[in-house]
């Protein structure tokens, strides 16, 4: 495409692109304007429908769960699609990389990196725990405290080496969490239909407003997300660990 | 005063916004692109939006530089 003709489609395309994105900008509710009918609704029958004090879960695992099934599934397809591009190709081989100097030992990082890996991963695990377990209550769930405990795994690797981390990440533990999570998202929208009414109906007990256990399927959710999505996100980042680490092209 | 803090929230996105797509070597980009992550998750903070914040936060600071920096030192190393 010439030069002319390519300045003449972009002119065509951008005053495309400035008419219907003026007449939208147009269309929006004015700065500072008062939130909608449907918000204003939710922040009213929420908390005493489903027992929650953080709307946000009850809309995305609740009102709205489907949407919620959908997104992990394609989180599950994400990853699944990262392992199969990423494993070793058939002219690559998983391999340590070779000791140049074997008389030589590689020192140990220092004990104030190691303490500082000692006493930030452990306390990524409490925050991904709790960033899970409190979804009904405070802004987090499933999806926030999967990565958060999932991230204690890097720090892991920061602090010590690549043999190392691998002993913290059983790939099989791994990739059953990621598989568990996801389909227990389903089982849990099943115990709707068992109990005759829909699917991914709160048909848990509720229990009381403001206490950890509370919000019936919603708490329940974010559980089998949390476990999801720590599996998935380590699953990622060892499928790109090995890959920088151990996986290299066969000497010929 | 909420008003000038989500002022605030929305002149930092745009200005390392900016600086993302300015920044050429991916490496450095990275960093910017952290930064920028950062200025989205105030911005969600500001429009009292904690969830998303929250998870703009764990995607941005965890996921994203993670992925950007393991692929940079694959590639770095094949080129040896």
């Amino acid at each position: 495409m010439s030069r002319r003709a390519r300045l003449i489609f972009f002119a065509v395309a951008a005053a495309g692109l400035a008419v219907t994105l003026g007449a939208g900008l147009a269309g929006l509710p004015s700065f500072g304007s008062q939130i909608t009918a449907y918000a204003r609704m939710l922040n009213e029958l929420a908390p005493r429908q489903r027992h929650i004090t953080d709307v946000v879960s009850a809309i995305s695992f609740d009102y709205r769960g489907i949407d919620t099934l959908f997104e992990e599934f394609i989180l599950l397809a994400a990853v699944a699609g990262i392992s199969v591009l990423l494993r070793p190709l058939s002219d690559e081989i998983r391999k340590l990389p070779d000791d140049k100097a074997p008389d030589r030992a590689i020192p140990p990082p220092s004990p104030a990196v190691w303490l500082l890996a000692v006493f930030l991963s452990s306390l990524l695990v409490l925050t991904g725990l709790e960033t899970v377990t409190h979804g009904q209550l405070t802004p987090g769930g499933g999806f926030q405290g999967g990565v958060i405990l999932a991230s204690a795994l890097y720090v892991v690797y920061l602090g010590t080496n690549y043999v190392t981390v691998e002993r913290f990440q059983p790939v099989p533990l791994l990739e059953a969490s990621d598989g568990v999570g996801a389909s227990g998202y389903i089982l849990i929208g099943l115990l709707g239909l068992l109990a005759g009414t829909d699917f991914l109906s709160n048909v848990v007990g509720l229990g009381v407003t403001g206490n950890l256990i509370s919000g019936g399927t919603i708490s329940l959710l974010n559980l089998v997300v949390g476990v999801e999505v720590a599996g998935s996100f380590a699953i990622l980042a060892s499928e790109f660990l090995d890959q920088t680490a151990v996986i290299r092209t066969r000497q010929r | 005063m909420s008003e000038a803090v989500i002022a605030v929230a929305l002149v930092w996105v745009a200005a390392s916004g900016t600086a993302v797509v300015l920044t050429r070597d991916p490496l450095r980009q990275a960093f910017t692109a952290g930064f920028f992550g950062l200025a989205l998750a105030f911005l969600y903070l500001s429009l009292q939006a904690g969830d998303v914040a929250l998870s703009q936060i764990v995607v941005g600071a965890i996921a994203l530089p993670l992925i950007v920096l393991l692929s940079l030192a694959k590639v770095r190393k094949d080129h040896e």
